[in-house]
């Protein structure tokens, strides 16, 4: 077995809302006023071996996001540590790619310039040779590499996605954070990227962390799933086990709702409730609320994510027994 | 499972070669050019395309809410053996939120953030019933019980950003049931929203429709979404419908290469790690179509004869197709 090519370990980040001054001063006059914390990760441990595909689950604010920003390393942890093969900083060979293509590229740089600056101020390609090897990332992305004088706007949103990608593929990354990286797509262009991404990770040996709502395409694409719940991993394994044999009540429900092609004049039996507020998240196990089989041991304790199997972990009070 | 709805002869809505253009300085773009079908009381009906193949035109068009450059240049919406397209303004609007409403994609689009719900509610129910505030307030209450909302009664006093999204749409599903309408145009409701929250509204939105008889055009980008939810399917192509059919049919053995193409692009559990079957290049701009199959640059199959227009053409078994050479032929 490959050793972990990054390693994340009891990874945290919380959001404070700071006071506004009628607040601070209220608190000085003994109001009983606090600080608005949100959890966004908490406590996230993770392994992502070499050559691995991990995707990454979760509804909207269950801090996937913010998990994949901290891997990429823009975004700093409160607590817990991020390491590259060992060491605390990645540098260059961790790259993101981001969810919406018309945002994440600057509307006055020529693709040209996207793609090539950042190998150029690192030094990975000296000036000379800058146009060819943007010409080179960007046929490998499939574009035509004619495109290089363009600009943003006079592309497609699929156009969009292959920049981003050869942007990302410029610094010669290793390892690819995926941030909802085909949900503003539509189908059959969000095939196409998909292929794409099977096929870099062929020809370059790229690890990723995919992160996505869309269970069709993680299962499509993952060796390894994490599903996550307010904050917190409820259950991982390889794509197999989670999809053949989920294990949490959370991942059995989440699976039954995705629609999918094969099933017909379904009769839908939604989950009850919505996420609660990750404000106030509930004591205890955070998705007892909504659980069909919830005790009242759920509601004190927050049940520990554990091995239930090799290599599969769910974070269940059912599995105690 | 849900049994079939038994169709009535005569469908709650029919829509005949409906064309609405934009005449924009590019030139005219053919959003909606020559789209018919039915829908029936108590079916559902899965209007399926990607982005700018004119499913969201067919439905601002069944109700009249094109707005400049666009116009409706051709075609009859008959509901209920009247065409809307014929209706003056003030006509329209006794029909809108009467006998055909819509759902659309963002709910903030429909609700007004200044005023509490049971304002709406009670404006919409009075707009078209000749009942008294507390009559109609009853009303509005019972609609978004029927929706799924807990505490119906003091929710209604709440304005919509106190809502969260899934509830929101709840509100804008339930304001569209108001008046018990023959239609419900319900576009993307869910694209925005999680999947749980999903499940729910289809739930919802399918309960409504065995339940009330209410005829349902739900359209969407989704096939997966449309596969558990509707009766038949259109699937629309650059302004067009280019298949058309039950979902077993359509989605089992789809007949035309672009069909064929979308359903091979949705990630399947027994494919995984395949590469996915894709289409290659994109959609055409609708300003300068070429003449002929707008498909055809795409098309693995096309031919010199797709040089000319295909006709949307009966294929037996309530289905038809827009092509020359069909799959499954």
């Amino acid at each position: 077995m490959n050793p972990p090519l990054v390693e994340v370990e009891r990874l945290c980040k919380r959001f404070v809302k700071p006071l506004d001054l009628a607040a601070r001063l209220a608190r000085r006059l003994g109001a009983d006023v606090a600080e608005e914390v949100v959890h966004a990760v908490d406590e996230v441990s993770l392994a992502v071996r070499e050559g691995e595909v991990v995707g990454v689950v979760g509804e909207s604010g269950c801090g996937k996001s913010t998990l994949g920003r901290m891997v990429a390393g823009i975004l700093p942890p409160t607590s817990g540590a991020v390491r590259y093969r060992g060491r605390e900083s990645a540098g260059l060979k961790v790259q993101m790619i981001f969810q919406d293509p018309f945002a994440s590229l600057n509307p006055r740089m020529r693709v040209a310039d996207i793609v090539g600056e950042a190998p150029l101020v690192h030094g990975i390609v000296p000036k000379e040779q800058l146009d060819g090897y943007v010409g080179e990332l960007l046929a490998r992305c499939g574009l035509d590499p004619s495109y290089q004088r363009r600009y943003p706007h006079q592309f497609s949103g699929g156009q969009r996605a292959r920049i981003g990608i050869a942007r990302a593929l410029a610094v010669k990354p290793e390892f690819l954070v995926c941030d909802e990286a085909v949900a503003a797509l539509d189908v059959s262009i969000q095939a196409q990227i998909l292929n794409l991404f099977m096929e870099l990770r062929r020809a370059l040996g790229l690890t990723y962390l995919f992160i996505s709502h869309d269970l069709g395409v993680v299962e499509h694409l993952s060796d390894r799933v994490v599903i996550m719940y307010l904050g917190r991993v409820v259950e991982s394994a390889e794509s197999e086990r989670i999809f053949g044999a989920p294990n949490h009540p959370y991942t059995q429900a989440l699976l039954r709702q995705v629609p999918r092609l094969e099933t017909r004049k379904t009769a839908f039996q939604p989950i009850v409730g919505e996420i609660p507020s990750p404000l106030a998240p509930p004591a205890g196990c955070h998705f007892h609320p909504r659980c069909p089989q919830a005790m009242p041991r759920c509601r004190a304790e927050a049940p520990r994510l554990r091995e239930i199997a090799p290599g599969h972990l769910s974070a269940c009070h059912l599995n105690d027994g | 499972m849900c049994s079939t709805p038994v169709l009535s002869a005569d469908p709650a809505l029919r829509v005949e070669d409906l064309r609405t253009h934009f005449f924009t300085r590019a030139g005219v773009v053919r959003a909606v050019d020559g789209v018919s079908f039915e829908v029936h009381a108590g079916e559902v009906l899965g209007l399926v395309g990607e982005s700018g193949c004119g499913k969201t035109v067919t439905g601002y068009s069944i109700l009249g809410l094109v707005d400049p450059p666009g116009r409706v240049v051709g075609g009859r919406v008959v509901l209920e053996g009247v065409d809307l397209l014929s209706l003056s303004e003030a006509e329209l609007r006794r029909v809108r939120g009467a006998r055909v409403a819509m759902v659309f994609q963002d709910p903030m689009m429909t609700l007004n953030p200044v005023l509490r719900v049971d304002t709406q509610m009670v404006e919409a129910v009075r707009a078209h019933q000749d009942v008294g505030a507390a009559d109609a307030l009853e009303q509005a209450r019972a609609a978004l019980e029927r929706v799924g909302i807990p505490a119906a009664a003091s929710r209604l006093r709440s304005y919509p950003h106190q809502f969260s999204g899934g509830m929101r749409q709840r509100v804008a599903i339930a304001i569209a049931m108001l008046n018990r309408p023959r239609l419900i145009i319900a576009d993307e409701p869910t694209t925005a929203l999680d999947v749980t929250i999903q499940a729910q509204i289809l739930h919802e939105a399918q309960k409504l429709c065995r339940e009330s008889g209410t005829a349902l055009i739900w359209i969407t980008h989704d096939l997966s979404v449309v596969a558990g939810l509707a009766d038949r399917i259109c699937v629309m192509y650059a302004g067009r419908i280019v298949e058309a059919g039950s979902v077993d049919q359509v989605l089992d053995r789809p007949l035309h290469p672009y069909t064929h193409g979308l359903i091979g692009s949705v990630p399947s559990r027994n494919r995984r790690g395949a590469p996915l079957a894709q289409i290659p290049g994109m959609a055409p701009s609708l300003a300068d179509l070429p003449p002929g199959c707008a498909f055809r640059n795409r098309c693995p199959r096309a031919a010199p004869a797709c040089a000319a227009e295909p006709a949307l053409a009966p294929r037996g078994g309530g289905r038809a197709v827009r092509c020359f050479y069909p799959l499954h032929a």
